[in-house]
């Protein structure tokens, strides 16, 4: 994975100083909170319903073991024991003190990790598929981009106050894993008739209050040409978004009123402009980056599947578990494990010190060091030999860490909500709770099959609801907490924005209708089919008539 | 309000009539005057009289397309942020600066705060008007927190990719 | 209802009660309560001058319901449900 040379680590050190300076001057007095705010928003540092919040980012999800270590050091030693996994990839301290940060901030940088940009109006932690660089799928390695995007967006001094926060989301498979076509950016590396790769550039895409799947400008663009082709959208953005109202304010307003092709043919003519510039992408640059994420050697192994059919036949907590939470891994005889942060022992996404610490430990022994975060709130370990498989499943056992549910319907996206959150208007985490409950029997939730729920608790979509097969929405209905629900949302190469059911639902009535939606899916579905392609199959009616009665 | 240029105070010879009524403008006696891109519009002929320096101030939502012939008549072109958090005018500066190859004074006028020098320098601005008495050392410490940069805007920095590849 | 002044401190940002005396208690238990609209806005008035000497953060006033025998608390309890959580902390467990 990428290491940071001498110019990224001065950087990040030099901004922690920085920070250390303006913290010394909020504490003085000589800052006012309203001077003091966009400078802390700007190193990931937000006021909540409780504390100081700290969110730190995980640049396209890619964490080695000493990354972790530090994470959990950070948990331990200026938080409360814990973190919080987000749904873009970056990890949320809720307790942390704003006399300790410039510390806590330090020992980040150490590890090379920091929150620059994790907050504030301009181009936030870039996200990528999780599996990238060992999924069979992919046509090549989207981290070198990934991590050109992070430096060049970093203290990028034209694009830090943009007309509102922009995400850009990178994948190079044909299975979308990254959700690139709902963010401000998405970019899908493919190959063109020539055979040569490049990028697909989606604009436009965003859930918030106004959900958009976004349009494509550019179906091929040189890998060279990155660089200065963002630019381009970002400078027409800059100068043509809208500025008088924060809720239209994201790309997708302007390329929803402008049209997709006014806005391709500004993004083009402003690209004409600096295309043969100093943006041009040097093939060494490149190469010294790919470099980077180069390996590890993996050994030469055989395909281990009849040794794991004998071992799920004699332990079937462990063939669940391979079944849920194992993806295939582009070299044979090695296997990508699903972690998931969705059991009942703590909320979605959240993890104890003392677990990252095994986590770190259970990577370096499986899987080179490396882990991975994705945006359903769950970990990865990239890379485990197949016959590693069951020792590492008996550990995670141990550790809490084995629930055999990815992509499934107790794996549940949920935001803070107002259990933290102070812009929720609902709780999330006890829905998710009670939804999970309900779905304790692994029997039945692998028959149950393929679905995702995303819980949010409020308008600003955090928890991704729109485009989870049922997705759930939180709303404040005369001081009491009420749950809008829709279904046939999606976030893969499938994208859809769900439909809404109809009126809301109590909190106690929530999992109730989770429960009478499923029953409808498994009483209509056909042999085989998904949730997702039942409802695309049968519409709305039925699922109303559950939840509703006959009109 | 003090001007800081090129890293030191200066004394600022323009008079900002761009707020002005269109007599103001015509019989100002000052000397250099700083107008707004709708007076140019209406009294080019009447400003190119004068036979002062001239200065423009554009606002935020003004494109710089607007003076792409005529940068040759303005000593100073002042950019006006009028809050910190609209940044319209950083990329207004970068098309002046690399597209346009205005070499004039590029002023920042407005909520133009400490923290945000550096980021102005670094899109092309050499002058700015600032709300403090301590303009140097403020600048200094603006230009000086950060040493690393990723992107090339044209203000001369070397690129981090440009330090990692440099010959030798 | 009694009103009581909400904020979080400046320098670790934890929710606080601001005490008769002026000085600041994250029990909500120890908050001034202010039985008349005169009472709450010379709390306010307080609590805002502790916010310009960046004592504390964004201070407000919030209604509560007073600590009762017969109730489960004997606390006074916040009336919206936004603020009992601010004053009582997530009502889901922490992970441990």
């Amino acid at each position: 994975m990428y290491r940071y040379d001498e110019f990224d680590s001065t950087l990040v050190r030099e901004r922690v100083e920085q920070f250390r300076r303006q913290v010394a001057r909020r504490l003085s007095g000589e800052l006012t909170e309203d001077q003091f705010k966009p400078l802390r928003l700007m190193n990931g540092l937000y006021l909540q319903l409780h504390a100081y919040m700290l969110r730190i980012n995980i640049p396209y999800g890619v964490l080695s073991s000493r990354q972790m270590r530090t994470l959990a050091h950070v948990a331990r030693t200026y938080d409360r024991g814990y973190g919080h996994f987000t749904t873009r990839q970056n990890i949320q301290y809720n307790w942390i003190q704003l006399q300790q940060v410039p510390d806590a901030l330090a020992d980040l940088a150490a590890a090379e990790m920091h929150g620059i940009q994790s907050s504030g109006n301009c181009i936030r932690n870039v996200t990528a598929d999780q599996y990238a660089g060992v999924a069979a799928d992919e046509i090549d390695d989207p981290r070198v981009y990934c991590e050109i995007i992070r430096q060049w967006s970093t203290l990028h001094p034209e694009f830090s106050f943009l007309p509102r926060k922009f995400k850009i989301a990178v994948t190079a498979a044909p299975t979308d894993r990254a959700a690139v076509q709902v963010h401000d950016i998405g970019l899908r590396m493919h190959r063109n008739p020539d055979g040569e790769p490049g990028f697909e550039v989606v604009v436009g895409g965003g859930q918030g209050r106004t959900p958009f799947i976004g349009q494509t400008i550019r179906e091929w663009l040189e890998p060279a040409d990155l660089l200065s082709y963002l630019e381009a959208i970002l400078r027409v953005y800059n100068q043509d978004g809208r500025r008088d109202n924060m809720y239209k304010s994201r790309i997708k307003i302007l390329v929803h009123q402008i049209g997709a092709d006014e806005f391709r043919r500004r993004v083009e003519a402003e690209w004409a402009e600096i295309r043969d510039t100093a943006l041009q992408l040097p093939a060494a640059e490149i190469e010294r980056i790919r470099a980077h994420f180069r390996g590890p050697d993996f050994a030469t192994l055989s395909d281990a599947s009849d040794l794991l059919e004998q071992q799920a036949l004699a332990n079937p907590g462990f063939g669940a578990w391979l079944k849920a939470n194992m993806a295939p891994h582009r070299v044979a005889g090695y296997a990508i494990a699903n972690i998931s942060l969705k059991s009942l022992d703590a909320p979605p996404g959240d993890m104890t010190a003392a677990q990252m610490d095994a986590v770190a430990d259970l990577a370096d022994t499986y899987s080179n060091g490396e882990i991975r975060v994705n945006h359903r709130q769950n970990l990865v370990l990239p890379s485990v030999a197949q016959r590693d498989l069951l020792p590492l499943y008996e550990r995670l056992v141990e550790l809490k860490l084995a629930t055999a549910n990815i992509g499934h319907v107790s794996d549940i996206i949920a935001c803070p909500g107002l259990d933290y959150c102070s812009l929720a208007n609902a709780r999330s985490i006890p829905i998710a709770r009670q939804i999970n409950e309900r779905f304790q029997d692994l029997d039945r939730v692998h028959e149950i099959g393929e679905v995702t729920i995303n819980i949010s608790g409020c308008m600003n979509a955090c928890g991704h609801h729109h485009v989870g097969n049922i997705g759930i929405l939180g709303v404040d209905k005369r001081g009491e907490e009420y749950y809008q629900f829709t279904l046939g949302g999606s976030s893969g190469a499938d994208a859809a924005l769900g439909d809404r059911t109809g009126p809301g639902f109590s909190a106690a009535e929530a999992a109730p209708a989770v429960e009478k939606i499923l029953q409808t899916y498994l009483a209509v579905r056909h042999e085989g089919e998904r949730f997702l392609d039942t409802y695309r199959r049968v519409g709305m009616q039925p699922f109303k008539e559950a939840l509703y009665g006959a009109a | 309000m003090a001007l800081l240029k090129d890293g030191r105070p200066h004394a600022d010879e323009y008079t900002d009539v761009s707020a002005g009524t269109t007599a103001d403008v015509l019989n100002s006696t000052a000397g250099p005057v700083i107008v707004s891109l709708q007076q140019w519009q209406t009294h080019r002929d009447e400003l190119l009289r004068r036979g002062t320096h001239l200065g423009i101030v554009l606002r935020s939502d003004e494109k710089p397309d607007a003076l792409s012939s005529d940068l040759e008549h303005f000593a100073v072109i002042a950019l006006d942020f009028p809050t910190f958090r609209d940044g319209r005018a950083y990329s207004s500066a970068r098309v002046l600066r690399q597209r346009y190859g205005y070499a004039g004074e590029l002023r920042a006028v407005g909520d133009v705060l400490l923290e945000q020098l550096h980021f102005m320098h670094r899109v092309g601005f050499n002058s700015f008007l600032l709300e403090s008495d301590n303009v140097v050392a403020e600048w200094e410490t603006a230009a000086s927190d950060i040493s690393v940069w990723y992107q090339p805007t044209g203000d001369g920095r070397p690129t981090a990719i440009q330090q990692r590849h440099a010959a030798g | 209802m009694p009103k009581i002044v909400i904020a979080n401190t400046l320098a670790d940002g934890f929710v606080a009660f601001m005490r008769e005396d002026g000085t600041w208690s994250p029990d909500i238990g120890h908050g001034a309560q202010a039985a008349t609209e005169a009472d709450a806005e010379r709390l306010l008035e307080r609590a805002l001058q502790a916010a310009a000497a960046n004592i504390v953060i964004d201070p407000y006033l919030i209604e509560v319901a007073p600590a009762s025998a017969d109730a489960d608390s004997d606390r006074p309890r916040p009336l919206e449900y936004r603020e009992y959580i601010r004053a009582f902390g997530p009502s889901v467990a922490i992970p441990t």
